[in-house]
């Protein structure tokens, strides 16, 4: 459960004084920043805040949050927030991974935890490389990628870890991008999801794989590129200067989206669709849209909330215990037994 | 008194082996363990082994289906589950070529002449029924068709033939409690119990048992077999049960969270024969245990080690293959210093090996089987009974010393049952576990260490008490990571440190004198072995004692000293020598290996025969 109350802290009151160690000009840097300043917006209390993490750039997040961090090992970061949040419910659990470790040494953690619902903020730091371990191609870099592993370019087909989520059954996907200023709105939206929250943030990696997404991430001609989802509103983008031009809509024949001109801002008279965040077909087919005829989706792609795991594993503790006695004695002594007389030493029953 | 078959036992023997063998369907384990309960409530001690194929229902009528359930019972102290049966009860073909050849000679042989069909003997390999040749010209024989008997014993229950024969066992099993003299009641009890939604299989199951019984008086009276009562035996005062290996470590483990004063977490994988301590801890969450079946080995341990960081105790249980895949989260629990019992039940290895055998070739694996110098300390159960105190034991070091802890056991504890005076929970010494509350200096020092050379437990959710942790080596103290050469050293000391500091009682002699010519050391499940083979032979004048080490690591401050009065030093076990090589690396002593894999435990024959040799 996330903290009911709200706690008063500052973007400060949440950084450490480690020395945050990542290359300069990382991405990762403006991730941190837009969560030490998400968190005292949303009221968190540093004690009750747990950042979890694996191996790799991304996971070194934890250093720098002042509250309970705990960097585990390689892809299982999953796995040990799941323990966490079934001994203590009542911490606000926040995982941070990447491409590699998340959906490739820890690919099958990362499928059960949203699949189970656990309730925790999943951010995947998404690079398309493996940083750390000095630039080998990762299973989302794109077809082609040359890399110390790959010498003359990829050749495994990259993965799609929205709808990796999707196909998991995570109940809510978010993504976003490292300097995007909309990208505390998505983390207070995952917050706010009560169960597992995936979030793609598609992070530059300055090193190993720069500007790999200033295709859509680039702020000039942005407006054209990014499609900015809302719940309940119009699926619109183009450049905001001259207002909307452009707009979703379902291409009914072949069950796909098509891009639409928008006249005039008159969106229904283009049968531009409205964003339906509970609609899990809607959410697929925003994921696959291949980028390049259409823009990027962003924002809060998937919200549609179901029972957590940890509130079953409480609910399925207490029915089972319902009605019996902690007694360990009579634990001990269940079953049939016979009792051997002091005075005999033999049996009696 | 009287005996049980013609020259088959002595005139007051004071143990017998009974193996019931069938197919893997005919309910043999079923029958053995209800034989076993009466066993018990007759007052004689007594040691079980099970014996099944890892097929779960394998072709029927084959050998490789062929299902055993072994008991020795006596008015004496029963160490093992016996060499040679001096009873088989063979409930087809297969079972009876499978288990004939350990049939002590002279021995009786039941048989169920319903199941020797063409087919049956075909899928056996017999060319000749062996009810027809010399074949069982060594032994007593008392064959007839158990099958017809209870599908006319049943019949007023208006069952089918196919459902009629699944009683089979129940009327075995009632020829065999009157063949010992034992009471039906509590075997109709737990009929009753069983099918209590089916009333009329309970009935049927009930009338196949007493017709088994009423045909035993007939066959007295024919000739072949005469009924016998064995005594009680003599045992110290108290409150009485069997107990499994698993049920025992459940029950400690419980005990052992209750002592710490800690709600327990626990994550596990199926794998056999592990899975019986899932099982049984699922059933007890009144005492504040989750349980998790987790996606994989590696998720089991990783969420139990995240519910030790957010403040339970964390256990988590396989067998050798699944605690390779725990190795590096094992790594992990070491470096960030979190309590963590980690119980492995051992099997025949490598690879998937053997996975219903016994073996216990994962000591390498338990005391170094992890990256880097990883110390951890190692308990490890010698029987059934003995695994309810040892997982006490793993519970309190790893929650007194802030380490991770491995609890060995085997397959063969894990199955085996024996007698079990309960304990009285007001005798065990609680060892409540402390949580830091408010900084332990200046700032807060999440790796300072007690005069133990334990950090301190800080639970998330703390006020003030914010820090990180984690597999990168961390700073003396202050936990922050920390790569210095001279850091490294001082932590990798520490660790070592605080595991060989682990307060572990002086070993004792199980059996015999503190030097001499020869001794025994063994651990796990050779217990029962090797404490019988040194009791007869020293019943025989010999020089020889027997050591039984439950803490493998670190091991007891005395041991090298106490190794140092023996002569020779003979290692049993079932493996190819890693205990040996352990107490030759430590103590510089030459011990000499007896190894067996196999897949079985040693048999006392075994043991009294390298004695000897050992002496001679």
């Amino acid at each position: 459960m996330n903290a009911p109350v709200k706690f008063e802290t500052t973007l400060k009151d949440w950084e450490t004084d480690q020395e945050v160690r990542w290359c300069p000009g990382c991405g990762d840097y403006a991730i941190l920043k837009a969560v030490q300043r998400t968190l005292p917006q949303l009221g968190c209390d540093p004690k009750n805040t747990v950042f979890i993490s694996g191996i790799g750039c991304s996971s070194r997040f934890p250093y720098y949050m002042e509250s309970y961090g705990f960097h585990t090992i390689h892809g299982r970061a999953p796995a040990v927030a799941t323990g966490v949040k079934l001994a203590n419910p009542d911490l606000d659990v926040w995982l941070v991974t990447g491409d590699g470790d998340g959906l490739s040494i820890g690919g099958n953690h990362m499928m059960h935890v949203l699949r189970r619902n656990v309730n925790m903020q999943i951010m995947l730091f998404n690079n398309e490389i493996y940083g750390l371990t000095k630039g080998q191609a990762s299973p989302t870099s794109r077809e082609g990628t040359k890399s110390p592993s790959t010498p003359i370019g990829s050749y495994d087909r990259p993965a799609n870890p929205c709808s990796f989520a999707l196909g998991a059954g995570a109940r809510f996907i978010g993504r976003g991008f490292d300097v995007s200023k909309n990208l505390p709105d998505v983390l207070k939206a995952a917050h706010g999801h009560q169960g597992a929250a995936f979030i793609e943030i598609f992070q530059n990696c300055i090193v190993y794989n720069k500007d790999v997404f200033e295709d859509f991430a680039a702020p000039k001609g942005a407006g054209d590129r990014q499609l900015w989802l809302e719940h309940d509103k119009p699926m619109l983008f183009g450049d905001p200067k001259t207002g909307f031009d452009k707009g979703i809509a379902l291409d009914r024949e072949n069950l796909a989206l098509k891009v639409v001109d928008v006249v005039d801002g008159d969106w229904e008279a283009a049968d531009v669709l409205v964003h339906d965040a509970t609609n899990r077909s809607l959410a697929h087919l925003l994921i696959e849209m291949p980028f390049g005829p259409f823009p990027m989706a962003l924002g809060v792609i998937y919200d549609d909330p179901a029972p957590t795991f940890e509130a079953a594993v409480v609910e399925e503790r207490a029915k089972s215990a319902a009605g019996k006695e902690a007694n360990l004695a009579k634990l001990l002594a269940k079953g049939q037994t016979w009792t051997v007389d002091a005075a005999e030493g033999h049996p009696t029953d | 008194m009287a005996t049980l078959a013609k020259d088959t036992l002595t005139e007051t023997p004071d143990a017998v082996v009974v193996r019931f063998a069938g197919d893997s369907g005919d309910g043999m384990q079923l029958t053995g363990g209800q034989f076993t309960l009466s066993t018990a409530l007759a007052g004689n001690d007594l040691a079980t082994f099970p014996d099944f194929p890892a097929e779960i229902r394998a072709p029927q009528g084959t050998l490789f289906g062929v299902s055993a359930f072994q008991i020795n019972f006596g008015s004496r102290e029963i160490n093992t589950a016996g060499d040679a049966p001096d009873v088989l009860v063979a409930m087809n073909p297969a079972a009876l070529k499978v288990n004939l050849p350990s049939l002590k000679p002279g021995g009786l042989v039941i048989i169920d002449t319903g199941e020797f069909s063409k087919r049956n003997l075909d899928k056996a390999k017999y060319d000749v029924s062996p009810l027809e040749d010399d074949t069982l010209a060594k032994w007593d024989v008392l064959a007839f068709d158990i099958s017809a008997l209870t599908i006319e014993a049943v019949k007023p229950f208006g069952l089918g033939n196919k459902d009629a024969l699944r009683s089979k066992n129940m009327w075995t099993l009632g020829l065999a409690l009157w063949m010992f003299d034992r009471e039906r009641a509590p075997i109709e009890d737990w009929l009753k119990s069983k099918f209590k939604s089916k009333p009329e299989i309970a009935d049927a199951n009930i009338a196949a048992l007493n017709a088994g019984h009423a045909y035993g008086e007939t066959a007295e009276l024919a000739g072949p077999i005469q009924q016998m009562s064995m005594p009680a035996v003599e045992s110290a005062p108290g409150l009485y049960r069997t107990i499994t290996g698993a049920e025992a470590i459940s029950l400690g483990l419980v005990a052992g969270a209750q002592l710490a004063e800690l709600p327990m977490f626990f994550g596990g994988y199926p794998i056999t024969p592990a899975s019986a301590i899932l099982h049984h801890l699922a059933r007890l969450k009144e005492f504040g245990v989750t349980t998790f079946q987790a996606e994989d080995e590696i998720a089991a341990i990783c969420a139990a080690i995240g519910a030790s960081y957010a403040g339970q105790l964390g256990v988590t249980s396989s067998s050798g293959p699944g605690i390779a895949l725990k190795g590096e989260a094992m790594g992990l629990a070491i470096m960030t210093e979190l309590p963590l019992v980690i119980v492995n039940s051992q099997r025949g290895g490598p690879s998937t090996g053997l996975p219903t055998k016994t073996e216990q070739s994962d000591l390498y694996q338990a005391i170094y089987g992890r990256n880097g110098d990883a110390p951890m300390p190692v308990v490890s159960c010698s029987a059934p009974g003995d695994a309810f105190e040892c997982a006490i034991e793993a519970c309190r070091i790893a929650t007194q010393y802030m380490t991770p802890v491995m609890l060995l056991t085997d397959g063969y504890i894990a199955n085996a049952a024996e007698p079990w005076k309960v304990p009285d929970p007001e005798t065990f010494e609680p060892f409540p576990a402390k949580f830091l509350e408010e900084k332990n200096g200046e700032q807060l020092l999440p790796y300072k260490r007690d005069g133990k050379g334990a950090r301190p437990w800080i639970k998330p959710g703390t006020e003030g008490l914010m820090h990180r942790i984690g597999g990168i080596e961390k700073a003396v103290d202050t936990g922050h990571i920390d790569y210095a050469p001279d850091n490294h050293q001082a932590m990798t000391d520490a660790r070592v440190n605080k595991v060989l500091g682990v307060e572990v009682p002086d070993q004792e002699v199980t059996l015999g004198e503190t030097s001499g010519k020869l001794a025994l050391v063994g651990w796990g499940s050779t217990f029962g072995p090797i404490k019988r083979a040194v009791h007869n032979a020293r019943a025989k004048g010999l020089d020889v004692s027997h050591i039984h080490v439950r803490h493998i690591w670190p091991l007891p401050g005395n041991l090298g000293e106490l190794l140092k009065g023996y002569d020779t030093i003979l290692v049993p076990e079932m493996n190819t020598g890693q205990f040996k090589t352990v107490l030759r690396d430590q103590f510089l002593v030459n011990a000499q290996p007896l190894t067996k894999t196999s897949g079985q435990p040693f048999t006392i024959a075994e043991l009294e025969s390298a004695i000897e040799g050992a002496l001679s």
